[in-house]
C-alpha cells in the first residue's frame, strides 16, 4: 500500500484518459466518418455497402465514449461536475444525434419505403456528432468556463463561437478522412474509387483546419503559446507537428497507391499527432484555466479500484475487439447491380 | 422553468424508455440461447429458424437500448452532476465497471451473433449468443446494485460533502441488491418469455402452415418456463417487501398507503390517498392480512407515513398506485401461466382459441410491470435521490431550465418516433413469421474472405420485402 500512495495517480489517469480518447476518435471517428461521406455515393447500393462494413462494429466503437465518461467521472468528478453541466446543450445534441445514427444502422437493414428517413438520419446524424464533439473540443481548449466554488456559473451557449464553430467543422473533415481511408481499405472496385475520391478533398481541408486551429489558439492563448514557443519545450514538442505533416504527406503520397491500408494507417497517426498536440497545450489542466488534474481527482481508494479494473480488462477487451474485427476482415464485395 | 422538476421529468422519461429495452433483451438473449442449444443438441431445425428470428427481433431492440442507454450515462452528469460530485467515490467504480464487464463485451460479440453464423461455424457463433447473454446479466448486476446503494446506502464514510467507500464489496453488496437483482432478472425474463407467447399465440390464431410447428414450439417452451418463473417471481416481490420494510418503511408505509402505525393492519386493495387530510378515502380493506403479508405475522407492526414530517414523505398516490399495477399484472400473469398448465393437461393447448386471444392481448403486461415497479422503487425513495442522505433538490447540476426544457422536448418527439418505428419494423417481422426465413438455409457460404455474405442478404431481402 505505500508505494501506492506515493504513486502519482491523477498523471496516470490523465494518460489512461488521453488513451481512450484517442481510441475513441480513431474507431468512432471512421465510424461516423463513413455517415459524413453517406450523401456524396453515388448510388444506393454503395451506401448499403458502406454502412454494410461498419455495421458489426459500431456499437463496439461507441462504448469507447461511454467508458470516456464513465473514466472522467471516477477519476476527475471535479472537472466530470464542471463540464458537462457547461457543455449541455452540445452534449445533448451530440447524444441525440447518436441515437439517430445509431438506431439508423438496424432500421434502414430493413428496406421498405422509409429506407430514405434513415438513410438522412445516419448521415445528419453522423455529421451532427461530429460537430459537437469538435465544438466543445475547441471551447474546451479556448478555455475561459466561468467557474465559481467548483460548479459551472456560465449559460448554456458560452461554447458557442466562431472558433467552436471552425473546430466543429474541422473535426467533421477529419472524420470523413477516416471515414475515407477506412472505405479504400474495406471495399474495391467503383465504391474504393468514390472512396478514395473524397479521401483527398476531406484531406484538404482537414489539413486546413488544423492549421487555422493551430495557429488560432497559438494567436489567442498566451498559455499555449508560451507552451509552444520557449526552449526547450520548442524542441521537445516539435516532433508532433512533424509527425502531422509526415502523416498527412502519407496520406496524400498513398491515396492512389497499391497498398490499400496504407492511407488508413497514416490518417490515424495524423489524428494520433494532432490529439497529441492538444494535449500538450493543455497539459496539466483539467479544466483550462480552471482546475488542473489533481485538483480534479476522485479519492485516492476510488483510483486504486479504478486503476486496477482499467488494468486488468481493457487488455482482455482490445483482444476480443481485435478478434471481432479479425472475424469481419477483408473486403466487401462490390454490389451487385440487378441483385 | 424549474431545472430540477424538469430534470426529474426528463430522467423519468428516458430511463423509462431504456428500461423497456433491456427488460425484453436479457429475456429475449438467453431465450436465443436455449433455442441454439436445442437445435445444436436436437437438430430439429424449427429451433435453429426460431433462434434466427428472435435474432432479428433482438436486434432491433438491443439497439435501441443500447441508443437510449448511452444518453442516460451521461445525464447523470448532464442533469446530476450534483449527485455525481457527491457520490463518486462509491458509484463510480459500479458504473466503470460495468462499462468494462459489460457493454464492452455485448459490444464486442453482438456482432459475430447477428452476422457471423456463417463466418465462424455453429460453435461460435453460439459461444458468442451465450457472451452476449452473459453480458447482459452482468450489465443488470453492476446498475442495479448502483441503483441498490442508492435506496440502502452502507459501507461508506461521510466527508466534507463527499460519501466515499469503505469496503468495495459492501457497497456492491448492499442489503436491498439481492432483492432488487432477482426480481429486477425474473421480471426481464417474464416480459421476454411473455412477448414469445404473445408472438407464438398470433401465429398459432393465423394458422399459416409454415409457421405452425415453429409457433407450437416456442409456445410450449415459453409456457413452461413462465410456469416457472411468475410464481418465483412472486415469492422474490415478497421477500423485496420484508427487505423494503427493514430498511425503507416509508417507502412501504407509501406502498400500503399506511397513515398510522400499528399492528394487526388491514391490507388496502385499492384507496385513493388523501395527503391533506392524511388518509384514504374510498379505501377498500381485508382485515389482519396487512399484518400478514407485509411482515409474516398477525401482530407485525407496520410504521405509517406520520412518523416523519410530511416534507420527508415519498408522493404517496404514484407509490400506492403503480405498486397495484405491478401486482395486478403478476397476478394477471400468474393466471395465463397456470392455465397454460391445465390446457396443457387437458391436452388442448394448441386448440383454446380464447387462451389464445388471451395470450396476444398480455403481451404488454411485463413491460407494464416492470415500469410500475421501478417507479414504486424510484418515486418511493423521494424525496431522496440517496436515501436519507441526499435530498434530489441538491443533486441537481447548475443548469438553465431552458436548456433542460429543451432537451426534454427533443427527446420526447424522437423518441417516441423511434418507439413507433420499432413497432413498425418489428410488427412487421412478426407479421412475416417464420415462413419466410426458412429459405435462407440453402444458401452456402461464399467462396473466399468476403464481406458479410450480401448476397445472401439480398436473397434474404427479396424474399422478405
Ligand atoms: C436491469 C438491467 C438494466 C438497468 C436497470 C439499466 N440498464 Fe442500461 N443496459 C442494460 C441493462 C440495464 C443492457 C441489457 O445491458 C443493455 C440494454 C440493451 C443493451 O444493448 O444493453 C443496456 C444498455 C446500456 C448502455 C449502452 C451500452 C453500449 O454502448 O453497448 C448504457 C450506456 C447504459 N445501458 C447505461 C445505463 C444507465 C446509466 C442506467 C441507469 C441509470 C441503466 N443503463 C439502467
Ligand atoms: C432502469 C431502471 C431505473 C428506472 C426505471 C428508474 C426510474 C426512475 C424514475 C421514474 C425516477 C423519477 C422519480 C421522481 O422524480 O419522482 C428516477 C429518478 C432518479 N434515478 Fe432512477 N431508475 C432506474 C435506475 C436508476 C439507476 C441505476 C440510477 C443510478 C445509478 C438511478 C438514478 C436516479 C437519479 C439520480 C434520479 C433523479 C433524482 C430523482 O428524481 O429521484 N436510477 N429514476
Ligand atoms: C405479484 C407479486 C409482486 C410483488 C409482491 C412485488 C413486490 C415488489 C416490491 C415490494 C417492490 C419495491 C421494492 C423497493 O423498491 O423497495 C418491487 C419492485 C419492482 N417490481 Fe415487483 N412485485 C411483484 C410482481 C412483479 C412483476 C410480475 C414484475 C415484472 C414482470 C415486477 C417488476 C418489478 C420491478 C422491475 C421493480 C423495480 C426494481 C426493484 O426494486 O426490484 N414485479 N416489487
Amino acid at each position: 500500500m505505500n508505494s501506492l500512495s506515493n504513486f502519482d495517480f491523477s498523471v496516470a489517469f490523465a494518460v489512461a484518459e488521453a488513451f481512450i480518447i484517442a481510441l475513441y476518435v480513431v474507431l468512432d471517428g471512421f465510424d461516423l466518418g463513413v455517415g459524413i461521406l453517406f450523401p456524396f455515393a453515388p448510388r444506393p447500393a454503395e451506401r448499403d455497402l458502406m454502412i454494410e462494413t461498419l455495421a458489426p462494429v459500431w456499437d463496439g466503437n461507441e462504448t469507447w465514449l461511454v467508458l470516456g465518461g464513465m473514466v472522467l467521472l471516477g477519476a476527475f468528478p471535479g472537472a466530470f461536475a464542471i463540464l458537462l453541466p457547461a457543455y449541455y446543450v452540445p452534449l445533448a445534441l451530440m447524444l441525440f444525434a447518436l441515437v439517430l445514427r445509431g438506431i439508423s444502422f438496424e432500421f434502414r437493414a430493413q428496406g421498405g419505403p422509409l429506407q430514405v428517413v434513415w438513410t438522412v438520419a445516419f448521415a445528419g446524424g453522423s455529421a451532427l456528432a461530429a460537430f459537437c464533439q469538435g465544438a466543445i473540443l475547441g471551447s474546451f481548449v479556448g478555455g475561459g468556463l466561468q467557474v465559481v466554488g467548483g460548479r459551472f456559473a456560465g449559460g448554456p451557449f458560452d461554447w458557442l463561437s466562431l472558433f467552436s464553430i471552425i473546430t466543429g467543422l474541422g473535426v467533421i473533415a477529419g472524420y470523413g478522412l477516416l471515414g475515407a481511408c477506412w472505405l479504400i481499405w474495406k471495399t474495391e472496385d467503383d465504391t474504393q474509387i468514390f472512396a478514395r475520391e473524397l479521401a483527398f478533398t476531406t484531406l484538404l481541408c482537414t489539413g486546413a483546419a488544423i492549421v487555422v486551429v493551430s495557429l488560432w489558439t497559438a494567436f489567442s492563448v498566451p498559455q499555449i503559446a508560451e507552451r509552444w514557443f520557449t526552449l526547450p519545450n520548442l524542441f521537445l514538442l516539435a516532433p508532433l507537428p512533424l509527425i502531422a505533416l509526415a502523416a498527412w504527406i502519407g496520406v496524400l503520397r498513398s491515396l492512389w497507391g497499391p497498398r490499400d491500408w496504407v492511407p488508413f494507417l497514416c490518417a490515424i497517426l495524423l489524428f494520433l499527432a494532432s490529439l497529441g498536440g492538444l494535449g500538450a497545450s493543455i497539459w496539466p489542466q483539467a479544466v483550462p484555466g480552471v482546475m488542473t488534474i489533481w485538483e480534479a481527482s476522485s479519492a485516492h481508494r476510488t483510483q486504486v479500484v479504478l486503476s486496477g479494473a482499467l488494468l486488468g480488462i481493457v487488455p482482455v477487451i482490445l483482444a476480443y475487439t481485435a478478434f471481432s474485427y479479425w472475424t469481419f476482415r477483408g473486403k466487401m464485395p462490390a454490389p451487385e447491380v440487378n441483385t | 422553468m424549474d431545472p430540477v422538476l424538469l430534470s426529474r421529468l426528463q430522467f423519468a422519461f428516458t430511463i423509462g424508455y431504456h428500461i423497456l429495452w433491456p427488460a425484453f433483451t436479457i429475456g429475449i438473449a438467453w431465450f436465443i440461447v436455449i433455442l441454439n442449444a436445442i437445435w445444436l443438441t436436437t437438430r430439429k431445425t424449427v429451433y435453429r429458424d426460431l433462434a434466427r428470428f428472435w435474432i432479428r427481433i433482438f436486434a432491433l431492440a438491443f439497439a435501441m437500448g443500447v441508443v437510449t442507454g448511452v444518453v442516460i450515462s451521461y445525464e447523470i452528469g448532464l442533469n446530476w452532476s450534483g449527485y455525481a460530485h457527491a457520490s463518486v467515490d462509491v458509484i463510480g467504480p459500479l458504473l466503470t465497471l460495468e462499462v468494462l464487464t459489460a457493454f464492452f463485451l455485448e459490444a464486442g460479440f453482438i456482432g459475430i451473433m447477428l452476422f457471423g453464423e456463417r463466418r465462424v461455424g455453429e460453435r461460435l457463433h453460439f459461444a458468442a449468443c451465450m457472451i452476449v447473454a452473459i453480458g447482459t446479466l452482468i450489465s443488470a448486476f453492476w446498475i442495479v446494485s448502483a441503483n441498490s446503494w442508492m435506496q440502502t446506502p452502507v459501507a461508506f464514510t461521510a466527508a466534507g460533502g463527499h460519501l466515499v467507500a469503505t469496503d468495495f464489496w459492501g457497497v456492491v453488496f448492499n442489503p436491498s441488491m439481492p432483492y432488487r437483482l432477482a426480481h429486477m432478472v425474473l421480471a426481464s425474463f417474464i416480459t421476454g418469455a411473455f412477448v414469445v407467447i404473445g408472438v407464438s399465440a398470433f401465429w398459432i390464431v393465423r394458422g399459416r402452415e409454415g409457421d405452425q410447428s415453429a409457433a407450437r414450439a416456442a409456445f410450449s417452451l415459453s409456457l413452461w418456463l413462465v410456469a416457472i418463473l411468475v410464481p418465483l417471481q412472486i415469492f422474490a416481490g415478497d421477500q423485496h417487501g420484508l427487505n423494503t420494510r427493514k430498511y425503507q418503511p416509508m417507502k412501504l408505509a407509501a406502498i400500503e398507503a399506511r397513515w398510522d402505525t400499528a399492528k394487526r393492519v388491514p391490507i388496502t386493495v385499492i384507496a385513493w390517498p388523501n395527503p391533506d387530510a392524511e388518509r384514504n378515502d374510498y379505501a377498500i380493506e381485508i382485515p389482519l392480512l396487512g399484518s400478514i403479508i407485509l411482515a409474516h405475522s398477525l401482530d407485525g407492526e407496520v410504521k405509517g407515513l406520520k412518523e416523519v414530517p410530511a416534507t420527508e414523505r415519498p408522493p404517496v398516490l404514484p407509490v400506492f398506485l403503480a405498486f397495484r399495477v405491478m401486482v395486478g399484472c403478476g397476478v394477471v400473469l400468474l393466471g395465463i401461466a397456470f392455465a397454460g398448465l391445465y390446457l396443457r393437461w387437458r391436452g388442448t393447448l394448441f386448440r383454446a382459441r380464447w387462451y389464445h386471444y388471451a395470450c396476444v392481448v398480455c403481451m404488454p403486461l411485463g413491460f407494464i410491470a416492470t415500469l410500475a415497479g421501478w417507479t414504486v422503487t424510484e418515486v418511493g425513495r423521494q424525496p431522496f435521490v440517496i436515501y436519507g442522505l441526499l435530498r434530489t433538490a441538491d443533486a441537481v447540476s447548475p443548469i438553465a431550465g431552458g436548456a433542460v426544457f429543451g432537451s426534454l422536448a427533443v427527446a420526447l418527439v424522437l423518441y417516441n418516433l423511434l418507439l413507433l418505428s420499432f413497432f413498425f419494423y418489428g410488427g412487421r417481422l412478426v407479421w412475416r413469421g417464420i415462413q419466410s426465413l426458412t429459405p435462407i438455409s440453402p444458401v452456402a457460404r461464399p467462396a473466399g474472405v468476403v464481406g458479410m455474405a450480401p448476397a445472401a442478404k439480398k436473397t434474404i431481402n427479396e424474399l422478405v420485402v
